[in-house]
């Protein structure tokens, strides 16, 4: 192997890193608040790959209109997701939520196949995301480029939030402990609208750098996607945000060598994702930057 | 109270065992009683509507639907067709299929698309005795064997052959092959790819890579610099339509510039589509061509569903023409069996001699394939496919 593959091998494994670290954060954040695995994040992700279709090519708007647009209802969405299937379950035991999420996921990607048929549909092309710079040898799309620097300004604003603002501090609290957050007068479901208006926003910026990257829209494509970023959202110890950004690209990495360094071994390159969370709950079930918390699921 | 109820449910239960069963044999006994009085005959059809196949599902359940308007009589009788969603799945077939079969009593089938969930279904269409006729699955597992499974197209060692003999037309000394893990298509093109490449350049590392995916794989960039390491002069990449744009594009935006080609799945408007510009240039095999109509069938075909088609399609696609002809095909052995016996019409699916169908006359094989040696070569110019030539191999 030349420097120069190697060198494209690692590009190509911290833009498909970063893109998993963007998802996972939504799912960690979720998690961190409400201790729940939300299961629909994959689901909603592919419904803002949709929107985008939909305002670009349908609507024909621009690329920076749609994106705002995308950004906001996919927000809508997903607060509305959370509205109709996870509050009323708020004082129920926690596996009737997590049910909940479960038949979300599906109904959405039922939703999708019923409305918008199996058939693949192309992404928009973004011209600006998608052109192909190139660096002697080695060839990436401005998108590959971006992606981690959009996931690192993400981290820095997910933490500038839910560390300076009140509304983060309200949001560790209730993380903290639940009850007695709402016991001394916090609004529980705004914090927890919040939550999702971050969570799904960054589901809707994932979806917009995946789809600009991979340009197949399916009613399934969050399949794959949701469970990779749940796997690095577990790795990075799951709750904890820079454990996540850190978890996908691990994981984002380890894909890529796997199939750079053992070529004969391509055909697994998903199954490497669920060895990782079988060790790591093996080993370290609290994940890498985890903390120890006694909590019964 | 609490003995009393589980008393109850227990005897619910128990019940319902009995009927279930009675019920059971009744509607069998009933449905055969049906098919053989009511006033409609029915026949299945089983296609991807849904996932990763569900574009070219719908392509052939189009050919179909265009056959049943046209001739939709059989033995004095309305045809009907009762259409299942096999969800590109191999799980989701075997229930397809056996509802068909024991729900819907269906008396021959037609699909699939796709080799996978074809070969998935083979073994309960050959227990239950209904003859099916599959119209664009290529791989050879799918007849073997199975007494009960015809098909109307040609077979994948041959498609294999003919884009070998392609790309050493071109010039080609190597190549790379890139197939997807677990795709009974897809692996068994690639392979009969590879054997005929080694074969025809006589160099058994003429193959200068083979790499595997797995199903909804969107990610190719590190097969894709693998391959570009090796610097191959063609990749042959068989996959669905849903994964070949992503391939291509990926390839190209990595910059390879070697000649890519697939298999008969690619001739689909979403490859274009999606891949847009750099779909440019790919080449592909495929069934048939409307320009060049190959009997009087044909040419009625293309013209009137041309006009059913509207905008909706540039080109009429195989995969329609292939459904077209796997139901005329099955309408003409029931017409011929006169009856709609399972056997019966086996029996003459097997004895049809020289059947004038879209994509040319067929007879049919010892193992119930159709005997043909002819491919149509295409690539993609302007955004649109074009035909290149039509390649015999024997």
């Amino acid at each position: 192997m030349t420097i120069q593959i190697f060198l494209q091998q690692v590009a190509n494994g911290i833009s498909i890193g970063s893109l998993y670290s963007l998802i996972a954060i939504g799912y960690t954040m979720v998690y961190g608040i409400l201790r729940l695995i939300n299961f629909a994040h994959g689901d909603i992700f592919m419904m803002a790959a949709y929107f985008m279709v939909f305002s670009m090519i349908n609507f024909s708007l621009p690329w920076y209109i749609s994106t705002i647009i995308v950004i906001v209802v996919t927000i809508a969405l997903g607060v509305l997701i959370e509205k109709i299937a996870y509050k009323p379950l708020r004082d129920a035991p926690r596996m009737s939520i997590m049910i909940s999420a479960i038949g979300m996921s599906f109904l959405l990607e039922n939703l999708a196949v019923y409305l918008f048929t199996g058939v693949p549909k192309g992404f928009p092309d973004i011209e600006i995301l998608t052109k192909s710079i190139s660096f002697g040898n080695i060839s990436l799309s401005v998108v590959t480029v971006i992606t981690p620097i959009v996931t690192l300004i993400m981290l820095i604003f997910v933490l500038f939030i839910t560390n300076k603002t009140k509304i983060g501090m309200a949001m560790r609290a209730v993380s903290k402990d639940y009850e007695t957050a709402r016991l001394m007068g916090i609004n529980i479901n705004k914090v927890i609208s919040t939550t999702f208006v971050i969570g799904s926003g960054l589901a809707a910026i994932g979806a917009i750098l995946w789809g600009s990257k991979y340009p197949s829209v399916i009613p399934l494509m969050g399949v794959m996607p949701g469970l990779k970023c749940f796997i690095a959202a577990v790795l990075g110890g799951i709750g904890n945000t820079t454990g996540a950004v850190l978890g996908g690209f691990i994981l984002g990495m380890s894909e890529i060598m796997l199939v750079s360094f053992l070529p004969s071994l391509t055909g697994y390159r998903d199954a490497i994702a669920f060895i990782i969370l079988i060790v790591v709950l093996l080993v370290k079930p609290t994940g890498l930057l985890g903390e120890k918390v006694t909590d019964k699921v | 109270m609490k003995k009393l109820i589980s008393l109850f449910l227990c005897l619910v239960m128990v019940l319902s065992l009995f009927t279930g069963c009675s019920n059971n044999n009744g509607a069998t006994t009933d449905g055969n009683a049906d098919t053989g009085e009511s006033d409609v005959i029915k026949i299945g059809v089983f296609e991807p509507l849904t996932g990763e196949n569900g574009g070219g599902g719908l392509q052939e359940l189009g050919g179909i639907e265009y056959a049943n308007k046209i001739y939709p009589e059989v033995l004095g009788k309305k045809i009907e067709l009762v259409v299942v969603d096999n969800k590109t799945d191999k799980g989701e077939a075997t229930t397809a299929v056996s509802r068909l079969i024991e729900k819907e009593n269906v008396v021959a089938i037609i699909g699939s698309y796709g080799s996978g969930v074809s070969i998935a279904a083979g073994d309960i269409i050959k227990n239950k005795q209904i003859p099916t006729m599959g119209a664009s699955c290529t791989n050879p597992m799918v007849t073997q064997g199975n007494d009960y499974y015809f098909r109307a197209c040609f077979l994948d060692p041959f498609q294999g052959k003919v884009m070998a003999n392609y790309a050493l037309d071109q010039g080609a000394k190597t190549a790379a092959v890139i197939m997807q893990n677990g795709d009974d298509y897809s692996i068994g093109l690639g392979n009969f790819f590879i054997n005929a490449f080694k074969e025809l350049t006589n160099d058994e590392n003429s193959i200068v890579d083979v790499s595997e995916f797995q199903v909804n794989d969107t990610d190719f960039n590190a097969i894709l610099t693998n391959v570009k390491a090796k610097n191959p002069d063609v990749i042959f990449a068989p996959s669905s339509a849903t994964t070949a744009p992503l391939i291509i594009k990926q390839a190209r935006a990595l910059g390879i510039e070697s000649l890519i080609m697939g298999g008969d799945t690619w001739e689909n408007p979403a490859v274009i589509d999606v891949a847009g510009n750099d779909a440019e240039g790919i080449v592909l095999s495929t069934f048939f061509d409307e320009n060049d109509p190959a009997t009087e069938e044909a040419k009625k075909f293309v013209e009137g569903y041309k006009a059913e088609l509207g905008d909706t399609e540039p080109i009429i696609p195989a995969v329609s023409a292939l459904g077209y002809d796997a139901y005329i095909l099955v309408r003409d052995a029931i017409e011929r069996a006169g009856s709609t016996d399972g056997t019966a019409i086996r029996d003459a699916i097997a004895a049809t001699e020289n059947f004038e169908g879209v994509t040319g006359v067929i007879n049919f094989t010892e193992e119930g394939d159709a005997d043909k040696s002819i491919a149509v070569i295409k690539t993609v110019q302007d955004g649109q496919f074009v035909y290149i030539d039509t390649v015999e191999v024997k």
